[in-house]
Protein backbone atom coordinates (compact mmCIF):
# COMPACT_ATOMS: atom_id res chain seq x y z
CA UNK A 1 0.00 0.00 0.00
CA UNK A 2 1.32 3.57 -0.82
CA UNK A 3 1.07 6.63 1.45
CA UNK A 4 -2.40 7.93 -0.28
CA UNK A 5 -4.02 4.52 0.62
CA UNK A 6 -2.31 4.56 4.36
CA UNK A 7 -3.34 7.63 5.12
CA UNK A 8 -6.61 7.60 3.37
CA UNK A 9 -6.90 4.37 5.61
CA UNK A 10 -5.80 6.20 8.49
CA UNK A 11 -8.10 7.36 11.73
CA UNK A 12 -5.88 10.87 10.97
CA UNK A 13 -7.77 11.45 8.00
CA UNK A 14 -11.26 10.18 9.23
CA UNK A 15 -13.78 12.93 8.70
CA UNK A 16 -11.49 14.51 5.61
CA UNK A 17 -12.67 14.68 2.02
CA UNK A 18 -10.79 12.80 -0.32
CA UNK A 19 -9.19 15.87 -1.70
CA UNK A 20 -8.68 17.22 1.71
CA UNK A 21 -6.78 14.20 2.00
CA UNK A 22 -5.18 14.08 -1.24
CA UNK A 23 -3.45 17.32 -0.02
CA UNK A 24 -1.39 15.89 2.86
CA UNK A 25 -0.23 12.87 0.67
CA UNK A 26 3.24 15.02 -1.03
CA UNK A 27 4.23 15.91 2.98
CA UNK A 28 4.03 11.95 4.17
CA UNK A 29 6.75 9.46 4.01
CA UNK A 30 5.92 5.68 5.10
CA UNK A 31 8.88 5.20 7.34
CA UNK A 32 9.64 2.08 9.23
CA UNK A 33 11.13 1.49 12.65
CA UNK A 34 12.66 -1.80 13.92
CA UNK A 35 12.80 -2.60 17.34
CA UNK A 36 14.12 -0.63 20.31
CA UNK A 37 14.85 1.85 17.26
CA UNK A 38 14.66 5.31 19.08
CA UNK A 39 12.30 7.39 16.64
CA UNK A 40 13.04 10.94 18.73
CA UNK A 41 14.70 12.40 22.02
CA UNK A 42 13.28 14.38 24.52
CA UNK A 43 15.37 18.09 23.81
CA UNK A 44 15.46 16.80 19.68
CA UNK A 45 14.06 19.82 17.18
CA UNK A 46 10.03 18.66 16.41
CA UNK A 47 9.97 18.71 12.92
CA UNK A 48 7.61 16.06 11.91
CA UNK A 49 3.89 14.72 12.99
CA UNK A 50 4.08 10.81 13.33
CA UNK A 51 0.90 8.93 11.69
CA UNK A 52 1.31 5.40 13.47
CA UNK A 53 -0.05 2.81 11.13
CA UNK A 54 1.13 -0.67 12.43
CA UNK A 55 3.29 -1.47 15.73
CA UNK A 56 3.65 0.11 18.97
CA UNK A 57 6.01 3.08 19.82
CA UNK A 58 6.50 3.83 23.92
CA UNK A 59 6.53 7.23 25.36
CA UNK A 60 9.70 7.14 27.89
CA UNK A 61 10.97 10.31 30.14
CA UNK A 62 14.24 9.35 31.98
CA UNK A 63 13.84 10.66 35.46
CA UNK A 64 17.36 10.94 37.48
CA UNK A 65 17.64 8.43 40.65
CA UNK A 66 14.75 6.24 39.00
CA UNK A 67 15.88 5.60 35.39
CA UNK A 68 14.00 5.57 32.32
CA UNK A 69 9.96 5.22 32.54
CA UNK A 70 7.48 4.06 30.31
CA UNK A 71 4.54 6.72 30.46
CA UNK A 72 2.59 5.42 27.54
CA UNK A 73 2.11 3.64 24.33
CA UNK A 74 0.86 4.35 20.92
CA UNK A 75 -0.40 2.10 18.06
CA UNK A 76 -1.69 1.57 15.13
CA UNK A 77 -4.12 4.45 14.54
CA UNK A 78 -2.54 7.07 16.81
CA UNK A 79 -0.73 10.07 16.21
CA UNK A 80 2.82 10.56 17.93
CA UNK A 81 4.23 13.60 17.93
CA UNK A 82 2.77 17.13 18.45
CA UNK A 83 5.31 19.40 19.95
CA UNK A 84 6.36 21.04 16.51
CA UNK A 85 2.16 22.72 16.99
CA UNK A 86 4.48 25.29 19.16
CA UNK A 87 6.50 27.96 18.15
CA UNK A 88 10.99 26.67 18.33
CA UNK A 89 9.11 22.93 19.45
CA UNK A 90 10.92 20.44 20.94
CA UNK A 91 10.53 17.18 22.26
CA UNK A 92 9.14 16.42 25.56
CA UNK A 93 9.59 12.35 25.74
CA UNK A 94 11.46 9.98 23.89
CA UNK A 95 9.91 7.94 21.64
CA UNK A 96 10.79 4.21 20.75
CA UNK A 97 9.53 1.63 19.26
CA UNK A 98 9.07 -1.76 20.84
CA UNK A 99 7.84 -3.60 18.18
CA UNK A 100 8.47 -2.90 14.24
CA UNK A 101 6.90 -0.03 13.20
CA UNK A 102 5.12 1.67 10.36
CA UNK A 103 4.54 5.40 10.42
CA UNK A 104 3.79 8.04 8.18
CA UNK A 105 5.99 10.77 8.60
CA UNK A 106 4.41 14.51 7.89
CA UNK A 107 6.87 16.58 7.50
CA UNK A 108 6.03 19.71 10.49
CA UNK A 109 6.66 22.86 8.20
CA UNK A 110 5.01 20.82 4.61
CA UNK A 111 1.91 20.72 6.84
CA UNK A 112 1.88 24.06 8.55
CA UNK A 113 2.20 25.33 5.89
CA UNK A 114 -0.63 23.42 4.02
CA UNK A 115 -2.81 24.05 7.08
CA UNK A 116 -2.40 27.62 6.85
CA UNK A 117 -3.31 28.24 3.78
CA UNK A 118 -6.21 25.95 3.86
CA UNK A 119 -8.73 26.73 6.45
CA UNK A 120 -10.84 23.67 5.42
CA UNK A 121 -8.27 21.02 6.00
CA UNK A 122 -6.62 23.51 9.05
CA UNK A 123 -10.08 23.06 10.93
CA UNK A 124 -10.24 19.19 10.22
CA UNK A 125 -7.10 18.31 10.89
CA UNK A 126 -7.33 20.62 14.51
CA UNK A 127 -10.60 18.93 15.39
CA UNK A 128 -8.45 15.24 14.96
CA UNK A 129 -6.02 16.12 17.02
CA UNK A 130 -7.65 18.06 19.63
CA UNK A 131 -10.14 14.97 20.24
CA UNK A 132 -7.49 12.73 19.99
CA UNK A 133 -5.47 14.66 23.13
CA UNK A 134 -8.30 15.33 24.79
CA UNK A 135 -8.88 11.04 25.10
CA UNK A 136 -5.11 10.95 25.94
CA UNK A 137 -5.45 13.63 28.59
CA UNK A 138 -8.44 11.46 30.06
CA UNK A 139 -6.28 8.50 30.34
CA UNK A 140 -3.63 10.33 31.70
CA UNK A 141 -5.84 11.27 34.42
CA UNK A 142 -7.03 7.85 35.37
CA UNK A 143 -3.18 6.78 35.30
CA UNK A 144 -2.18 9.56 37.39
CA UNK A 145 -5.57 8.37 39.95
CA UNK A 146 -3.55 4.95 40.91
CA UNK A 147 -6.75 3.52 41.14
CA UNK A 148 -5.01 -0.01 42.11
CA UNK A 149 -3.68 1.32 44.83
CA UNK A 150 -5.20 0.24 48.20
CA UNK A 151 -8.00 -1.85 46.40
CA UNK A 152 -9.89 -4.21 47.85
CA UNK B 1 -6.01 -24.83 53.45
CA UNK B 2 -4.30 -27.06 51.10
CA UNK B 3 -1.35 -24.30 48.94
CA UNK B 4 -1.39 -20.79 48.87
CA UNK B 5 0.62 -19.00 46.05
CA UNK B 6 1.80 -15.56 46.10
CA UNK B 7 0.43 -13.18 43.11
CA UNK B 8 2.58 -10.25 44.01
CA UNK B 9 3.60 -8.56 47.15
CA UNK B 10 0.69 -7.73 48.28
CA UNK B 11 -1.90 -10.63 47.04
CA UNK B 12 -2.32 -14.09 47.52
CA UNK B 13 -3.97 -17.02 45.84
CA UNK B 14 -5.67 -19.98 48.54
CA UNK B 15 -6.67 -23.02 47.43
CA UNK B 16 -8.77 -24.62 49.90
CA UNK B 17 -9.83 -28.54 50.00
CA UNK B 18 -13.30 -30.04 48.83
CA UNK B 19 -14.61 -29.20 52.23
CA UNK B 20 -14.76 -25.86 51.27
CA UNK B 21 -16.16 -26.62 47.98
CA UNK B 22 -19.68 -25.90 46.89
CA UNK B 23 -21.07 -25.49 43.45
CA UNK B 24 -20.59 -22.12 41.94
CA UNK B 25 -20.92 -19.95 39.26
CA UNK B 26 -18.17 -17.32 37.86
CA UNK B 27 -18.42 -14.13 39.67
CA UNK B 28 -19.91 -15.59 43.25
CA UNK B 29 -18.09 -15.09 46.36
CA UNK B 30 -17.72 -16.92 49.44
CA UNK B 31 -17.09 -15.03 53.16
CA UNK B 32 -13.64 -16.24 54.15
CA UNK B 33 -13.07 -15.99 58.06
CA UNK B 34 -10.18 -15.88 59.69
CA UNK B 35 -10.56 -16.96 63.25
CA UNK B 36 -10.86 -13.99 66.05
CA UNK B 37 -10.28 -11.19 63.69
CA UNK B 38 -13.35 -11.03 60.78
CA UNK B 39 -14.94 -11.75 57.79
CA UNK B 40 -14.16 -10.80 54.38
CA UNK B 41 -16.21 -10.99 51.14
CA UNK B 42 -13.30 -12.83 49.02
CA UNK B 43 -14.54 -13.92 44.78
CA UNK B 44 -13.75 -17.53 43.85
CA UNK B 45 -11.19 -17.44 41.08
CA UNK B 46 -10.69 -20.83 40.05
CA UNK B 47 -12.06 -23.14 37.82
CA UNK B 48 -16.05 -23.48 38.48
CA UNK B 49 -15.98 -26.98 36.93
CA UNK B 50 -13.06 -28.35 39.22
CA UNK B 51 -15.20 -29.84 42.03
CA UNK B 52 -12.15 -30.80 44.55
CA UNK B 53 -10.98 -27.19 45.52
CA UNK B 54 -12.26 -23.97 46.07
CA UNK B 55 -9.56 -20.94 45.25
CA UNK B 56 -10.02 -17.36 46.37
CA UNK B 57 -7.68 -14.68 45.21
CA UNK B 58 -6.80 -12.49 48.24
CA UNK B 59 -5.38 -8.82 48.74
CA UNK B 60 -4.28 -7.84 51.83
CA UNK B 61 -5.99 -4.15 52.57
CA UNK B 62 -7.15 -4.43 55.96
CA UNK B 63 -6.74 -6.70 59.47
CA UNK B 64 -9.07 -9.40 58.07
CA UNK B 65 -7.41 -9.68 54.43
CA UNK B 66 -4.07 -9.54 55.96
CA UNK B 67 -4.46 -12.39 58.38
CA UNK B 68 -6.11 -14.48 55.46
CA UNK B 69 -2.84 -13.62 53.57
CA UNK B 70 -0.99 -14.73 56.41
CA UNK B 71 -2.03 -18.49 56.27
CA UNK B 72 0.03 -21.08 55.25
CA UNK B 73 -0.87 -24.79 54.16
CA UNK B 74 -2.83 -26.51 56.81
CA UNK B 75 -4.14 -23.34 58.12
CA UNK B 76 -8.06 -22.99 58.51
CA UNK B 77 -10.43 -20.28 57.74
CA UNK B 78 -14.07 -20.38 57.87
CA UNK B 79 -16.23 -20.80 54.41
CA UNK B 80 -20.07 -19.29 53.90
CA UNK B 81 -21.35 -19.16 50.27
CA UNK B 82 -21.49 -18.85 47.74
CA UNK B 83 -23.26 -15.55 47.34
CA UNK B 84 -24.29 -13.21 45.20
CA UNK B 85 -25.38 -12.94 41.42
CA UNK B 86 -22.97 -14.32 38.94
CA UNK B 87 -21.69 -13.47 35.07
CA UNK B 88 -24.48 -13.84 32.68
CA UNK B 89 -22.41 -16.31 30.71
CA UNK B 90 -25.29 -17.34 29.47
CA UNK B 91 -26.60 -13.77 27.79
CA UNK B 92 -23.62 -13.78 26.30
CA UNK B 93 -23.81 -17.00 24.27
CA UNK B 94 -23.30 -16.94 20.45
CA UNK B 95 -22.07 -13.50 20.62
CA UNK B 96 -18.47 -11.80 21.33
CA UNK B 97 -17.12 -11.83 24.78
CA UNK B 98 -15.26 -8.63 25.92
CA UNK B 99 -13.85 -9.25 29.34
CA UNK B 100 -12.35 -5.89 31.08
CA UNK B 101 -10.11 -6.97 34.36
CA UNK B 102 -8.38 -4.42 36.55
CA UNK B 103 -6.17 -5.23 38.80
CA UNK B 104 -7.66 -7.76 41.63
CA UNK B 105 -10.75 -7.45 39.46
CA UNK B 106 -9.36 -10.46 37.53
CA UNK B 107 -10.02 -12.77 39.95
CA UNK B 108 -13.74 -12.72 39.79
CA UNK B 109 -13.49 -13.05 35.92
CA UNK B 110 -11.12 -15.74 35.77
CA UNK B 111 -13.67 -18.31 36.10
CA UNK B 112 -16.06 -16.51 33.35
CA UNK B 113 -12.38 -17.44 31.30
CA UNK B 114 -12.26 -20.88 32.23
CA UNK B 115 -15.70 -21.34 31.39
CA UNK B 116 -15.79 -19.84 28.05
CA UNK B 117 -12.48 -22.17 27.38
CA UNK B 118 -14.59 -25.10 28.56
CA UNK B 119 -17.44 -23.95 25.86
CA UNK B 120 -15.09 -21.96 23.38
CA UNK B 121 -17.92 -22.79 20.77
CA UNK B 122 -20.24 -20.99 22.45
CA UNK B 123 -18.96 -17.96 21.66
CA UNK B 124 -17.91 -16.00 19.09
CA UNK B 125 -14.44 -14.13 19.51
CA UNK B 126 -13.36 -13.88 23.20
CA UNK B 127 -11.22 -10.46 24.49
CA UNK B 128 -9.56 -10.47 28.08
CA UNK B 129 -8.55 -7.42 28.74
CA UNK B 130 -6.16 -7.04 31.72
CA UNK B 131 -5.20 -3.56 33.43
CA UNK B 132 -2.67 -3.55 36.32
CA UNK B 133 -0.55 -0.91 38.37
CA UNK B 134 2.79 -2.09 37.35
CA UNK B 135 4.44 -5.49 35.52
CA UNK B 136 4.98 -6.84 39.31
CA UNK B 137 1.14 -6.57 40.24
CA UNK B 138 -0.27 -8.09 37.66
CA UNK B 139 -1.71 -11.42 39.02
CA UNK B 140 -2.04 -14.93 37.11
CA UNK B 141 1.40 -13.68 35.13
CA UNK B 142 2.04 -17.39 33.60
CA UNK B 143 -1.39 -18.09 32.64
CA UNK B 144 -1.83 -14.75 30.57
CA UNK B 145 1.05 -15.73 29.04
CA UNK B 146 -0.48 -19.83 28.38
CA UNK B 147 -3.59 -17.66 27.37
CA UNK B 148 -1.82 -15.21 25.32
CA UNK B 149 -0.11 -17.97 23.28
CA UNK B 150 -3.88 -19.03 22.29
CA UNK B 151 -5.43 -18.95 18.89
CA UNK B 152 -9.24 -18.90 20.28
CA UNK B 153 -8.42 -16.03 22.66
CA UNK B 154 -7.31 -12.64 22.82
CA UNK B 155 -5.25 -11.41 25.48
CA UNK B 156 -4.43 -7.97 25.97
CA UNK B 157 -2.31 -6.69 29.03
CA UNK B 158 -1.56 -3.14 29.79
CA UNK B 159 0.49 -1.16 33.17
CA UNK B 160 -0.15 2.04 34.65
CA UNK B 161 3.50 2.32 34.80
CA UNK B 162 6.46 0.68 33.65
CA UNK B 163 10.37 0.72 33.32
CA UNK B 164 11.86 0.86 30.09
CA UNK B 165 12.66 -2.83 29.77
CA UNK B 166 8.88 -3.81 29.77
CA UNK B 167 8.49 -5.09 26.76
CA UNK B 168 4.15 -5.06 27.34
CA UNK B 169 1.85 -1.71 26.78
CA UNK B 170 1.42 0.98 29.02
CA UNK B 171 -1.66 2.56 29.23
CA UNK B 172 -5.02 1.93 31.10
CA UNK B 173 -7.41 -0.74 31.38
CA UNK B 174 -9.60 1.39 29.02
CA UNK B 175 -7.32 2.55 26.57
CA UNK B 176 -7.05 -1.60 25.22
CA UNK B 177 -10.69 -1.37 24.21
CA UNK B 178 -8.97 0.47 21.15
CA UNK B 179 -7.13 -2.85 19.96
CA UNK B 180 -11.12 -4.59 19.94
CA UNK B 181 -12.81 -4.55 16.72
CA UNK B 182 -16.46 -4.12 18.16
CA UNK B 183 -17.86 -3.22 14.70
CA UNK B 184 -19.35 -6.66 14.42
CA UNK B 185 -22.35 -6.12 16.59
CA UNK B 186 -23.82 -8.85 19.09
CA UNK B 187 -20.90 -8.59 22.20
CA UNK B 188 -21.46 -8.41 25.55
CA UNK B 189 -19.32 -6.60 28.34
CA UNK B 190 -18.29 -7.81 31.64
CA UNK B 191 -15.82 -5.25 33.56
CA UNK B 192 -14.76 -5.23 36.96
CA UNK B 193 -11.84 -3.29 38.79
CA UNK B 194 -11.93 -0.20 41.22
CA UNK B 195 -15.35 2.04 40.65
CA UNK B 196 -13.42 4.78 38.23
CA UNK B 197 -11.68 2.62 36.41
CA UNK B 198 -15.03 0.84 35.63
CA UNK B 199 -16.82 4.24 34.80
CA UNK B 200 -13.58 5.07 32.11
CA UNK B 201 -14.95 1.40 30.60
CA UNK B 202 -18.41 2.27 30.53
CA UNK B 203 -17.59 6.05 28.55
CA UNK B 204 -15.54 3.95 26.35
CA UNK B 205 -17.31 1.32 25.57
CA UNK B 206 -20.38 3.74 25.12
CA UNK B 207 -18.70 5.80 22.86
CA UNK B 208 -18.56 2.61 20.39
CA UNK B 209 -21.64 2.66 20.82
CA UNK B 210 -21.55 -0.43 23.28
CA UNK B 211 -25.55 -0.45 24.24
CA UNK B 212 -25.92 -0.34 28.12
CA UNK B 213 -28.06 -3.57 28.45
CA UNK B 214 -24.82 -5.54 27.37
CA UNK B 215 -22.56 -4.12 29.87
CA UNK B 216 -22.48 -5.53 33.08
CA UNK B 217 -20.44 -4.74 36.02
CA UNK B 218 -18.85 -6.34 39.00
CA UNK B 219 -19.87 -3.55 42.24
CA UNK B 220 -18.34 -3.88 45.42
CA UNK B 221 -19.51 -2.27 48.74
CA UNK B 222 -18.14 -3.42 52.49
CA UNK B 223 -21.02 -6.81 52.92
CA UNK B 224 -21.23 -8.46 56.64
CA UNK B 225 -24.13 -10.69 56.60
CA UNK B 226 -23.99 -11.71 52.65
CA UNK B 227 -27.41 -12.30 52.75
CA UNK B 228 -29.16 -8.95 52.23
CA UNK B 229 -29.92 -8.62 55.71
CA UNK B 230 -27.88 -5.88 57.42
CA UNK B 231 -27.72 -3.14 54.80
CA UNK B 232 -24.14 -2.57 54.80
CA UNK B 233 -23.83 -2.96 51.36
CA UNK B 234 -26.72 -1.12 50.09
CA UNK B 235 -27.05 0.54 46.82
CA UNK B 236 -29.74 2.81 46.20
CA UNK B 237 -32.65 -0.18 46.52
CA UNK B 238 -30.23 -3.05 46.03
CA UNK B 239 -27.50 -5.40 48.37
CA UNK B 240 -24.83 -6.07 46.25
CA UNK B 241 -24.69 -9.38 48.50
CA UNK B 242 -27.73 -10.54 47.14
CA UNK B 243 -28.59 -8.12 44.16
CA UNK B 244 -25.14 -8.29 42.90
CA UNK B 245 -22.24 -8.02 42.65
CA UNK B 246 -22.83 -8.53 38.93
CA UNK B 247 -25.11 -6.21 37.93
CA UNK B 248 -26.18 -4.83 34.52
CA UNK B 249 -25.45 -1.25 33.92
CA UNK B 250 -28.41 -0.07 32.63
CA UNK B 251 -30.58 -1.05 35.59
CA UNK B 252 -27.42 1.23 38.09
CA UNK B 253 -26.55 3.63 35.56
CA UNK B 254 -28.82 6.66 37.66
CA UNK B 255 -26.90 5.53 40.70
CA UNK B 256 -23.28 4.56 39.03
CA UNK B 257 -22.52 8.52 38.19
CA UNK B 258 -24.09 9.77 41.66
CA UNK B 259 -21.47 10.23 44.32
CA UNK B 260 -21.20 8.10 47.82
CA UNK B 261 -24.10 5.76 47.09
Amino acid sequence: MNEADLLRRHPFARGLSDDLAQRLVPCARLTRFPEGAVIFREGGAADALYLIVSGRVALEQHVPGRGTLQMENLSGGDLLGLSWLFPGGRWTLDARAVEPTEALVLDAGALKALLDADAALGFAVSQHVIQQLYQRLERARLQRLDVYRGEA
Amino acid sequence: MLSTRRESHDTVTLTLDAASRRPFQPGQFNMLYAFGVGEAAISMSGDPASPSTAVHTVRAVGAVTEAICRLKRGGVVGVRGPFGTPWPTGEAAGQDLVIVAGGVGLAPLRPVVYHALARRSDYRRVFLLVGARTPEDLLFRRELERWQARKDLTVLVTVDRAPAGWKGRVGVAPALLDAVDLSAGGAVAFVCGPEVMMRFCVRELGRRGFPDDRIHLSMERNMKCAVGFCGHCQYGPSFICKDGPVLRYDRIRSLFWRREV
